[in-house]
């Protein structure tokens, strides 16, 4: 019997990680705190007239357009909020597999090992880049009927319109996502090496708290641009007149040296690993 | 498709550092076996299957099913299905949307056959209840379920009705009947002596890692020789008859009135009864013991016994291993 079998492609793994995520409740927990946070952010903000965060960019102005409000959060947020929620599927995701004994169930079929990495690897970007949206949408539209939609000012100063700063809020969350897909592919590579949720998870929130502790130790202040930490803030390039594009283009290579290696010896180690429990 | 065999194992080693779950192994299913994979728990049956399905690399020899090697690519699993251990599936899916899911990654015309799969391992009415909840046996059977969705030529199982209450287990082994019966390809991991027997045409027995024995179930029982317990009113008259008798060997007294024995021919045998009610020793009991078999495996896989009847096993054993084709 020699004919030709049509062979289910990545598309089709990763609709069914998608599937799986929907049915297991982690996904609600980190999803429900992407949208929890900038709920529980603007109450308070309309509780405290007069009050904010004075000493962070755009915390001065969280009262005077909704505007700030998603950009505050997205300061915030990257300490370890959205690590967190990144790490709570990227970690998971190769390691559940093993915790349920599945790996051997799924890797029996018609489909190469690579492409379950891959399926999976998508699935976890997904994953993070709806914790983002979800993140960025509640906090505007609460923002916005907290402190109204207003125009912003800039760190370079100018004021700008409220639709145009509406736009540099959503190209500011796209550019958040690039630190936060390091995230996930470091996650994604603990999840395949310590088959251990729990493990990949901490492992990938410590290293991600980690690094931004590495910067006091006297003379490791010049790697300050170089670290996962500092990429989190380049979408405040766009909040200057004109756009600084530096930090962009730094933040997409210095994600990519994070990413790609990551992502590589995760797979590799995917590919050759003895699959013996379960 | 080739002619290869189902499988070919030659020089199959697995070693987990000092060690060696698979020594050495040679083995051959060919096309319509039921191939039993016979031996004690740690033999190191599973490590085997898992080598035969990609799952873990060996650390030297060579596995091949049709002709395919399973570490290139999973494609040389077309045509293949089981499972190692017990079936595993995602216990927040209920039944058929694991089998759902199995059957969109093994594509084709998979998906179509779910319902008939789950009608076959007769499970229909669970398969909306979530995995989680689901009994060892309907786990087993969802498992055997997924199997089948890939429509194989050979399946390879482990250990197919360990754990499951009598009836499952007939069950189970009624279904594995009737799937050779189709034509399929089995081969079945086991340490169980009559679930073997009673599904095998073909036997491989491991015992630390290593085959003792591999060849057809019907000269491994004939090598074993069939010995036979009596019972008459008169033990000690019979045991004298047994020993003059010719064409008897090995007639041995337990010390409860039950004399073994292996009679050369049914003719020797016939012979026997007739001598022994001519001495007045009248037969209680006469009828083959089905536990020679049982013997000799545990000599194969226990190794050395002691006493000389576990002597002449080894001797056996020996024998089998020598004359086996390799």
């Amino acid at each position: 019997m020699s004919v030709a079998r049509s062979t289910p492609g990545v598309g089709t793994i990763y609709r069914w990680e998608l599937r799986k995520l929907r049915s297991q409740k982690r996904t609600y927990l980190g999803l429900g705190a992407a949208a929890l946070v900038p709920i529980i952010f603007a109450v308070a903000v309309a509780a405290q007239p007069g009050g904010g965060p004075e000493d962070v960019p755009f915390g001065r102005y969280i009262h005077s357009t909704g505007l700030a409000i998603p950009l505050v959060l997205l300061l915030f947020g990257s300490i370890w909020l959205f690590p967190l929620i990144t790490a709570l599927v990227a970690g998971d995701i190769v390691a559940a597999e093993d915790h349920n004994g599945t790996l051997k169930t799924i890797l029996t079929r018609s489909v190469e090992r690579g492409q379950i990495f891959i399926a999976k690897m998508l699935a976890a970007f997904s994953y993070a880049a709806l914790a983002i949206l979800v993140t960025g949408t509640v906090a505007t539209v609460a923002g916005v009927i907290v402190s109204g939609f207003h125009p912003i000012t800039s760190l370079s100063g100018t004021q700008v319109s409220a639709s145009h700063g509406l736009g540099l809020v959503a190209a500011s969350l796209g550019v958040y996502l690039l630190p936060i897909i390091a995230v996930a592919c470091i996650g994604l590579l603990f999840s395949t090496v310590f088959r251990n949720s729990a493990a990949a998870i901490v492992g990938t929130l410590m290293f991600s708290l980690l690094l931004q502790l590495l910067t006091i130790i006297p003379g490791l202040g010049g790697l300050q641009p170089y670290l996962l930490s500092t990429q989190f803030n380049a979408w405040q390039g766009f909040l200057r007149t004109p756009v600084d594009w530096e930090p962009i283009v730094r933040a997409t290579w210095v994600c990519a040296l994070y990413a790609i290696p990551a992502l590589a010896t995760g797979m590799v180690v995917f590919l050759r690993r003895d699959v013996a429990g379960g | 498709m080739s002619d290869a065999p189902p499988v070919e194992i030659r020089g199959l080693t697995k070693t987990y550092g000092d060690i060696t779950a698979v020594d050495n192994v040679d083995l051959t299913v060919r096309r319509g076996d039921v191939f039993g994979y016979l031996g004690p728990n740690g033999a190191g049956k599973t490590t085997s299957l898992r080598m035969m399905l990609g799952l873990i690399r060996p650390t030297a020899g060579t596995v091949r099913v049709f002709g395919r090697d399973p570490q290139l690519s999973v494609r040389a699993l077309e045509g293949v299905a089981g499972f190692v251990e017990a079936p595993r599936f995602y216990p927040y899916l209920d039944g058929r949307t694991n089998l759902r899911l199995l059957a969109a990654l093994d594509g084709d015309e998979a998906p179509a056959r779910i319902d008939e799969v789950l009608e076959v391992v007769e499970l229909p009415d669970r398969a909306g209840d979530k995995v989680g909840g689901y009994s060892h046996g309907m786990r087993q059977r969802l498992g055997l379920a997924a199997a089948l969705l890939r429509r194989p030529k050979l399946l390879l199982l482990d250990e197919p009705a360990t754990g499951l209450d009598p009836g499952g287990m007939r069950d189970m082994r009624r279904l594995i009947r009737r799937l050779a019966d189709d034509g399929i390809t089995v081969l079945l991991s086991s340490h169980l002596l009559a679930e073997v027997e009673e599904l095998c045409n073909r036997v491989a027995i491991v015992r630390k890692g290593r085959i003792v024995y591999e060849g057809e179930l019907e000269d491994l029982r004939r090598t074993a020789g069939v010995s036979y317990r009596l019972r008459t009113v008169d033990d000690e008259r019979a045991r004298r008859v047994c020993a003059a008798q010719p064409g008897i060997e090995g007639a041995d007294a337990a010390g409860n009135g039950v004399i073994t024995f292996q009679p050369a021919d049914d003719q020797a045998l016939a012979q026997l009864s007739l001598a022994l009610t001519e001495a007045g020793a009248l037969i209680l009991e006469l009828a083959p013991r089905s536990a020679t078999l049982e013997d000799l495996f545990f000599e194969l896989t226990e190794g050395e016994g002691e006493g000389e009847l576990a002597a002449a096993h080894l001797d056996t054993a020996a024998r089998i291993v020598e004359e086996t084709p390799s």
